[in-house]
């Protein structure tokens, strides 16, 4: 149950990168999570919204972006997608996937917001 | 009004990830090995450490712990008792451990470990304890060079397949309290075909703290690293 800790560095990591737009509103803030990082996005939803309260980020939207894992292959010579999370393996060749190149994400990709004018 | 979209592109632990890199830098110049063991609760991550500190005093290594824990300082109580320097971190309901806590614990580790030279007391090893937890300490970096994941002969032979998150970000795994292996009906075979399936090609070794039976695999390893560093 780290989902709360996660939306914590979220509304960190948002505030401060919205003090550069001085007045503006975030609607949304947008994620791009992958796979393994085990966020469960209903949990992170629930805690969005314990996490935001009383900031300025009260009532903004989470959108999030699940990522498949991707690995690349030696032998393919090539990236190609997993097709989940039972095996890391080349899903074309067998190749052992032992260098990732997708999956591990815990981003804010963009921010919606809302300004004067 | 207007509305638009801001592209920011920042990772949501990038102070961690931030601290983590100082960390591993400190440890670099100070020339100490430094492990994160993780695996669910129970699975002997204390035991395999009292032994493991144990054997290093007697071959002559220096070795320290960091040990995270929710409430309690029992564990720190039982590697305190081989003789080498350890700290305990209560968490106080956190899941897992972060830089920003190992940085902290780290501050005046000179005196504690009662040596004279670098910062961390000429250590050559520091392991950290882990919270006992599969899923949250997986996208926390603390500056460790390597992370063991240990699974224990009681738990699923498919606790691989159940956490795969964990498991994919270990650079070795311990097979953990195999003096019940027959007891349990572990069926060996399956748990190391499930460990490779998630992490191909990983080291494992497979150990009981009770009984020393795998200890010399699992400290040649420790020597092997710290020759490689």
């Amino acid at each position: 149950m780290h989902e709360l800790s996660i939306a914590e560095s979220i509304v960190d990591t948002v505030t401060e990168s919205m003090a550069a737009y001085p007045g503006a509103r975030v609607l949304e803030v947008r994620l791009r999570i992958g796979v393994l990082t085990a966020v469960i996005e209903d949990s992170l939803q629930f805690c969005w919204g314990i996490a935001t309260e009383g900031t300025a980020l009260t009532g903004a939207r989470l959108a999030v972006t699940t990522l498949p894992v991707v690995m690349h292959c030696g032998r393919c010579a090539r990236d190609v997608e997993l097709e989940g999370v039972q095996s890391f393996r080349c899903p074309r060749c067998g190749e052992p996937a032992t260098d990732l190149r997708q999956g591990r994400e815990l981003a804010v990709e963009a921010v919606e917001i809302e300004e004067a004018g | 009004m207007t509305t638009r979209i801001v592209e920011l592109r920042r990772g949501i632990l990038k102070k961690n990830d931030e601290l983590a890199a100082e960390l591993r830098a400190q440890f670099r110049a100070a020339g100490v090995m430094v492990l994160n063991l993780v695996s669910s609760p129970g699975t002997g991550k204390t035991a395999l450490l009292e032994r493991t500190l144990r054997e290093l005093r007697a071959r002559g290594a220096r070795a320290g712990a960091l040990v995270g824990d929710l409430e309690t300082d029992n564990d720190a109580r039982r590697l305190g008792a081989t003789g080498v320097p350890v700290r305990q971190i209560n968490t106080h309901g956190i899941c897992h451990l972060d830089a920003e806590m190992i940085g902290k614990h780290l501050d005046g580790w000179a005196e504690v470990a009662g040596e004279n030279g670098t910062e961390l007391g000429g250590l050559d090893y520091l392991f950290i304890e882990n919270v006992g937890n599969l899923v949250c300490p997986s996208s926390y970096d603390l500056g460790e060079r390597i992370r063991v994941v240990l699974l224990c002969v009681t738990e699923g032979e498919d606790k691989p397949l159940k956490y795969p998150g964990l498991f994919n970000s270990a650079d070795a795994a311990v097979i953990t309290k195999t003096d019940l292996a027959a007891a349990c009906e572990f069926d060996r075979e399956l748990a190391l075909r499930n460990i490779d399936e998630i992490r191909p090609g990983i080291r494992v070794f497979e150990t009981s703290a009770k009984t020393g039976a795998g200890m010399e695999g699992w400290l040649g390893y420790l020597e092997q690293l710290r020759a490689d560093s």
